[in-house]
């Protein structure tokens, strides 16, 4: 399962590349273009990572974040979860900056192969940063009232986030 | 929001490291921290950098809306009273497929449209059942290659980084069928003028 997983990648990457030749684009120039946008966003996400690297770090060098996973470790420890994602999860949704350097937190601490580590990928893969992205497709439309859309899609992340676990540990 | 969150954070993380006497780790922390979110950004922006790069190319050779094409009956069900081959069907269709590829340079912007193409039928700035679900959709990111956590893994020396993406399709899957059916539950008529 895992070397399949691996190749998925690779093989869409060829995939991409031979569709556009056969569609008769200048593959080349678009990648250029590519390149050109991605360095543009990779840029304005800086800012946002330092400060937010900073923010974790002191975070957990200060012991805050043993604090908060010993209260919590009763209840993970009873749904035989790990602590160290309750943090992460309550982030992820609030910024996506923010739980990307958490992330690699996790990963310079448990290893990028660990249960944790794992969890963390699958976690981080099947949810959005939902308060940001709800305020910013509603404000396109001027919306005031968004009714049931915040209420649904936080119980979806919370849902995402049981399932991430249970798929972890199904396959791992 | 986030500012708050941050501001928070960084106070209390220093109120209680003095309290606990570990300062001294936590300043330490600070320039640490720093160090690391400069190389992540050379590896991770890198990879990130290249996969923008065969993004574009499946972009311009009309890859996304191939499969916005595909994607189009399903969303038709989803969406109550979005026609076949109507603008706001295209937006929403064409937003779903970026999204699914990872471009979210471009899913932003045709979200957005779709988001006011679908306010049309809105009466006083309140969401129509719409407008909810394709929100909720966005909320619940279903991408096909998660490139950016692959880079991570394999920057922190995993042994198999694209390993995850299976499971993160099952986790995606699961998920957004579940937002689906819980914004169906909750939705109630629109107000109709």
């Amino acid at each position: 399962m895992d070397r399949i997983g691996m190749l998925i990648m690779p093989c869409m990457i060829v995939f991409i590349l031979v569709y556009g030749f056969s569609k008769k684009i200048d593959v080349y120039a678009s990648f250029i273009n590519g390149v050109k946008e991605g360095t543009r966003s990779v840029m304005s996400i800086f800012p946002a990572l330092f400060a937010l690297f900073m923010a974790v770090g002191v975070f957990r060098a200060s012991g805050l974040v043993d604090v908060i996973c010993d209260f919590i470790s009763p209840v993970t420890g009873f749904l035989n979860i790990p602590s160290e994602l309750v943090p992460f999860a309550l982030l992820r949704p609030v910024s996506g900056s923010g739980s990307l350097a958490m992330a690699s937190d996790i990963f310079k601490t448990y290893g990028p192969d660990s249960f944790v580590g794992r969890a963390v990928c699958v976690m981080m893969g099947s949810t959005e940063t939902t308060f940001y992205t709800t305020s910013v497709y509603f404000a396109a439309s001027g919306t005031k009232n968004i009714r049931h859309t915040l209420k649904c899609a936080l119980v979806a992340d919370l849902f995402s986030m049981i399932i991430s676990i249970v798929v972890c540990a199904v396959f791992y | 929001m986030l500012s708050i969150v941050w501001l928070v954070i960084m106070v209390i993380s220093f109120i209680y490291a003095f309290v606990g006497g570990n300062i001294e780790v936590c300043a330490d922390a600070l320039f640490e921290s720093s160090e690391s979110c400069i190389s992540f950004i050379l590896e991770i922006g890198a990879y990130m950098i290249m996969w923008s790069g065969f993004m574009r190319v499946a972009n311009d050779s009309k890859l996304t809306d191939k499969l916005a094409n595909i994607m189009s009956p399903v969303i038709r069900r989803i969406f109550r009273g979005v026609k076949k081959g109507s603008e706001e069907a295209r937006l929403i269709c064409s937003n779903l497929a970026a999204n699914m590829l990872g471009l979210s340079n471009a899913a932003t912007p045709l979200g957005m449209s779709a988001m006011k193409k679908l306010s049309e039928k809105s009466i006083n700035s309140t969401a129509t059942n719409n407008m909810c679900m394709l929100a909720v959709i966005n909320c619940a990111s279903l991408q096909l290659i998660p490139s950016t956590l692959i880079a991570m893994r394999s920057g922190y020396g995993s042994t198999a980084p694209g390993s995850i993406t299976i499971p993160i399709w099952i986790a995606s899957l699961t998920t957004l069928i579940f937002a689906i059916m819980i914004t169906k539950l909750c939705e109630g008529r629109d107000i109709r003028g």
